[in-house]
């Protein structure tokens, strides 16, 4: 999309954005003047963030040109495995601080992660709610398909919290890798009830309906970014997170339903 | 071909040796960097452990009663394709061995769009028997059976074309009727054939992963079988499970092609 500008102008544009950044911002992590973030930033994340990381990308894509932002969703669980086992990537995203925790164990994350976001749950069902959902409790029904996070991800492990706190002990007939798989399932009306992010219940849209549960702010997810210790463009990749933590990205992620850190 | 082979029909053309050294490395250094990174330690508590043993028992049974479905229904298929002159066999031939080359994943979406509850097929189920078939057992079941079938029919297609006909002409001739032929006659004659489709079948249902995650979904001892189990595993982070199950299907793989090489494919 932003390829098609003329070259010549492009480095004197993004060299005077880039000031007008670092002077506005005035943020320790934003890139240093003159040298404008370039080449190819691949980061990992949690499949939570699918839209807003998309939509910041096309946003960071407008203020560097010569940045272009390769992203790979998936569970945040599998993503650090990822990294571990040496998938070259510049930066992480997870859905909560245990898994991010792991990768900092392992070596893997350059610094500290800065959490900037927060999640909560949902109980969502299909339009209309045929199963007729009114609560938690419902999730222990035998009657209905119910759609859990597999328990060692963060939605699965956030879904158990909150099924432990109101005392619910949850009739599953399936379990998935990842939030986006459970929050599909209910969208296509194959199952009836599942246990999401209230960010990718607004994700779905008319698709599905929102169940009340009252409990489900008790539960909250963390968000942590990190750099990753051997990300083959480390300046890329420090703008990238700059950005997720900066104003850009605290705005795109509140549009899209996450809490601020 | 049957001139005896002499030790110096050994020696390989440096042009074909280099790529058929990269050819079999790409497929077997994979299988041996398992080896490298198996858990050995740990190897014998994980594959006992509850949730392996569960997803094993799992796997064997439905992949055993999927073959059982695609002996019914894939010989007489088969028999079909080989022996009658049916309008549009080409095409069926095609239609029904489709899944040999489909992605997995793809049979998966269409299984849950025509037996998931909103689906063509499905929505009526529900609606009339109440029965809903995705995310159960018999989901499990028949995404093998979509899977594995056509390897069954290929195998006892291609037995029924090179065996000869002219018995079950002669059977016929001393008043047999065509089941009686197919029974007695047919059936016995292929029957190698058979068994070897059989167990190619049940393997690739032992294996199967994509269509059976997409419409069956993953539920300890329903539906998560053991390639399922291996993904969970890989994605939850932990990887020493999931080398220990890729270790054990490759195991049960090699076993049952080498077997079948030696014992029906005849390569002595």
């Amino acid at each position: 999309m932003n390829r098609g500008a003329g070259r010549g102008g492009v480095v004197a544009v993004t060299a005077a954005t880039a000031l007008v950044g670092a002077a506005c911002g005035g943020s320790a992590t934003a890139p240093a003047s003159g040298d404008a973030p370039g080449g190819t930033v691949t980061v990992l994340a949690a499949a939570s963030l699918t839209e807003p990381f998309e939509r910041l990308a096309d946003r960071l894509g407008e203020e560097y040109p010569d940045l272009e932002v390769v992203f790979s969703f998936g569970p945040s669980s599998g993503l650090v495995e990822q990294v571990v086992s040496g998938a070259p990537a510049d930066v992480l995203a997870t859905a909560d601080t245990g898994t991010m925790d792991n990768a900092v164990a392992a070596g893997v994350v350059d610094g500290e992660p800065a959490v900037f976001a927060r999640n909560t749950l949902a109980l969502v069902v299909p339009a209309a709610n045929p199963g007729g959902v009114t609560g938690l409790a419902d999730l222990a029904r035998e009657d209905l398909l119910v759609a859990i996070c597999e328990p060692q991800v963060p939605c699965g492990t956030a879904a158990g919290r909150l099924l432990d706190a109101a005392g619910v002990v949850a009739a599953p007939d399936t379990l998935t890798t990842d939030v986006k798989e459970a929050a599909a399932l209910v969208a296509l009306g194959e199952a009836d009830a599942a246990l999401i992010y209230r960010t990718d219940a607004v994700a779905e849209g008319d698709a599905v309906e929102t169940v009340p549960a009252p409990d489900s702010d008790a539960v909250v997810n963390d968000y942590p970014v990190a750099v990753l210790a051997d990300a083959p463009n480390p300046a890329g990749a420090r703008a990238v997170v700059a950005a997720i933590t900066g104003e850009l990205g605290r705005s795109i992620l509140a549009e899209a339903g996450f809490l601020e850190p | 071909m049957s001139r005896p082979r002499r030790a110096d029909d050994l020696r390989v053309p440096v042009a074909l040796l280099i790529p058929s050294l990269i050819g079999v490395a790409i497929l077997v250094l994979p299988m041996l960097g398992l080896l490298l990174r198996a858990p050995w330690r740990d190897l014998p508590s994980i594959l006992v452990s509850q949730e392996v043993l569960t997803a094993l028992r799992l796997s064997l049974t439905t992949a055993t009663v999927a073959t059982l479905v695609a002996l019914a229904c894939g010989v007489p298929v088969a028999w079909l394709l080989a022996r009658t002159a049916l309008p549009g066999r080409a095409l069926l031939r095609g239609l029904v061995t489709v899944p040999l080359v489909l992605p997995p994943v793809i049979g998966g979406v269409a299984l849950l769009m025509v037996f998931g509850r909103r689906g063509v097929i499905g929505s009526w189920l529900d609606e009339t028997f109440g029965v809903s078939l995705p995310f159960t057992t018999a989901a499990v079941v028949v995404a093998q059976v979509f899977v594995a079938m056509p390897f069954l029919i290929v195998a006892v297609e291609g037995a029924l074309r090179t065996t000869d006909s002219r018995y079950e002409d002669v059977a016929a001739t001393l008043g047999a009727g065509s089941w009686t032929t197919f029974r007695r006659v047919t059936l016995p004659a292929v029957a190698p054939g058979v068994l070897a489709g059989a167990v190619l079948c049940w393997a690739r249902a032992l294996g199967e992963f994509g269509a059976t995650v997409t419409f069956a979904g993953s539920l300890p001892g329903t539906t998560r079988t053991l390639p399922i189990e291996a993904y969970v595993a890989i994605g939850a982070g932990d990887s020493d499970v999931a080398v220990v199950l890729s270790l054990l299907m490759i195991v049960v793989s090699v076993a049952i092609l080498v077997g079948l090489r030696e014992r029906w494919i005849g390569t002595a």
